[in-house]
């Protein structure tokens, strides 16, 4: 493997499990999709570099995720963990991958790079709004097989 | 009142995402494409639309576009998988008889020009391509590779009349092109800027004078042709027409907007939006066309379950509209004029 762009992240504790609603196990109520669902599907993401989840790296903050279930939207902000990480396409893919996969296709999806976080944000994030581009990326085998490492949770670091 | 917009039929044959539909020029039959890899040809029979060709053997990954030429002999069709497949229409049977091949990656759009010359494709690899067609359209030579966008080419387009061609691209501008009668060079005769994210489509009105462009800025753009020593006093560099947006309509789309018709028949603009819906506008009256042309909407319709991709409005048959979505269907619309 190449040179570790970021050698030294650091690392943040993971989230507590979430309780169970008596609504959640009632399979007569329709539960709204929320938050801490969509967090929950995409946490666990692994990062490109390091045997560590997004969440571990603060990619990923359930704050940073927000939902309407009526309008049917999910927006996710993802922090890279340095500014010139050359992975940030690759990791917001990723997430974006994992998303479309998971949720209903009546939801739109947008994924962007916290505001801030990146010097190349802008471009970044229009490569991942444009859906023909990763309607593309997702026919290419080579690419995919990256993305679905990091999706898989079997490689997950415990 | 009743709907302006009515649906006439809904048609679910593909899989995945409907990525385009194109009319033959009789009006009377479309071929669709997208992410299945196959085209489905649909022609009219008694009042319903039925399929009645799939053609499953000519791309290896998603066909994004698909057009018929002029006479009604032919049909193209691009695809992710970096070619363009030729189709030959005998009676009511396609053979693809030639696969045209040069682009690095996905091939994104293709149009043929009205005269019958000249076919056009463009790609992810920032080109355009500008094929001379032969004889029975049995050889495509290339004429040209044009490389002046610096990103993603989107779509391409022909004038109405003219060999004039148009490509919209993730570059945010537009771009004109024609053919130099004095060595038959192509050269790139305009560039518009005014849009603030990638141009999905644009379409022409039935003069050939006004352009209309959509883009992942939410916004349209109307743009006019000045000619050289126009009245309006409006400068023409290197002795070629100038192109200026007279009017943009913001604010009425929530997403990308990833097509636009503009009906040769009736004015009136079709738009297809990230949001699912359906737009339809027309000029104002009042409006004072040329140097400041005014639009309203006239209707909007969630259309489909997911984003629309695609409108086209029917070359012959006045307010017949077809539209395609992510959600996998097609469908046919009906445009009622408001009594």
């Amino acid at each position: 493997m190449a040179e570790l762009e970021n050698i030294n992240p650091s690392v943040y504790k993971k989230t507590e499990e979430r309780p169970l609603t008596e609504n959640e196990l009632n399979e007569d109520v329709v539960d709204p999709i929320d938050e801490r669902e969509v967090f929950d599907l995409i946490r666990d993401i692994n990062d490109p570099e390091h045997p560590l989840t997004l969440e571990e790296l603060h990619v990923l903050e359930q704050s940073r995720v927000t939902v309407n279930n009526e309008r049917g939207e999910v927006f996710v902000n993802f922090t890279p963990t340095i500014p010139h990480c050359s992975m940030a396409t690759l990791i917001g893919l990723s997430i974006r991958v994992k998303l479309l996969r998971a949720l209903p296709p009546r939801f739109k999806i947008s994924v962007e790079i916290t505001p801030g976080t990146h010097s190349s944000e802008n471009a970044i994030n229009k490569q991942l709004k444009d859906k023909e581009r990763v309607a593309a990326s997702l026919e290419n085998s080579h690419l995919m097989q990256v993305v679905n490492e990091c999706i898989s949770i079997t490689k997950q670091s415990q | 009142m009743p709907q302006q917009l009515e649906v006439v039929q809904r048609l679910t044959a593909h899989k995945g995402k409907v990525w385009s539909a194109s009319w033959h020029p009789s009006g009377k039959m479309f071929a669709s494409c997208g992410e299945d890899k196959t085209i489905r040809i649909w022609s009219q029979d008694k009042n319903d639309w039925v399929m009645q060709t799939v053609l499953s053997d000519g791309h290896s990954r998603t066909i994004r576009d698909v057009a018929f030429s002029n006479c009604g002999m032919f049909l193209a069709s691009t695809s992710f998988d970096a070619t363009i497949s030729i189709w030959d229409k005998k009676g009511n049977e396609f053979e693809c008889n030639s696969t045209l091949e040069g682009h690095e990656n996905e091939v994104k759009s293709v149009a043929w020009s009205v005269t019958g010359n000249f076919l056009a494709t463009c790609s992810r690899d920032k080109s355009v391509w500008v094929w001379d067609i032969g004889a029975n359209c049995e050889e495509f030579d290339c004429a040209a590779v044009l490389n002046a966008h610096t990103q993603d080419v989107k779509k391409v387009i022909w004038h109405p009349h003219l060999d004039i061609l148009v490509s919209a691209s993730y570059d945010n501008s537009i771009k004109m092109y024609k053919e130099d009668s004095v060595d038959n060079d192509w050269i790139c005769t305009n560039t518009l800027q005014s849009h603030t994210s990638t141009v999905w489509s644009i379409s022409f009105d039935k003069t050939g004078n006004r352009l209309i462009s959509c883009s992942d800025d939410n916004t349209l753009k109307v743009w006019q042709k000045y000619d050289v020593n126009n009245e309006e006093g409006i400068v023409t560099p290197d002795n070629e027409p100038t192109w200026k947006c007279v009017c943009t309509l913001s604010g009425y789309h929530d997403r990308s907007i990833y097509d636009v018709s503009w009906c040769k028949l009736t004015g009136l603009i079709a738009t297809a939006c990230g949001d699912d819906n359906i737009r339809i506008f027309k000029e104002t009256e009042s409006s004072n066309k040329k140097n400041e042309p005014t639009f309203e909407l006239e209707t909007k319709i969630l259309a489909h379950k997911q984003d629309v991709n695609c409108v086209k409005w029917n070359p012959v048959i006045p307010g017949l509209l077809i539209s395609t979505s992510d959600d996998s269907d097609i469908k046919l619309w009906k445009f009622n004029v408001k009594k």
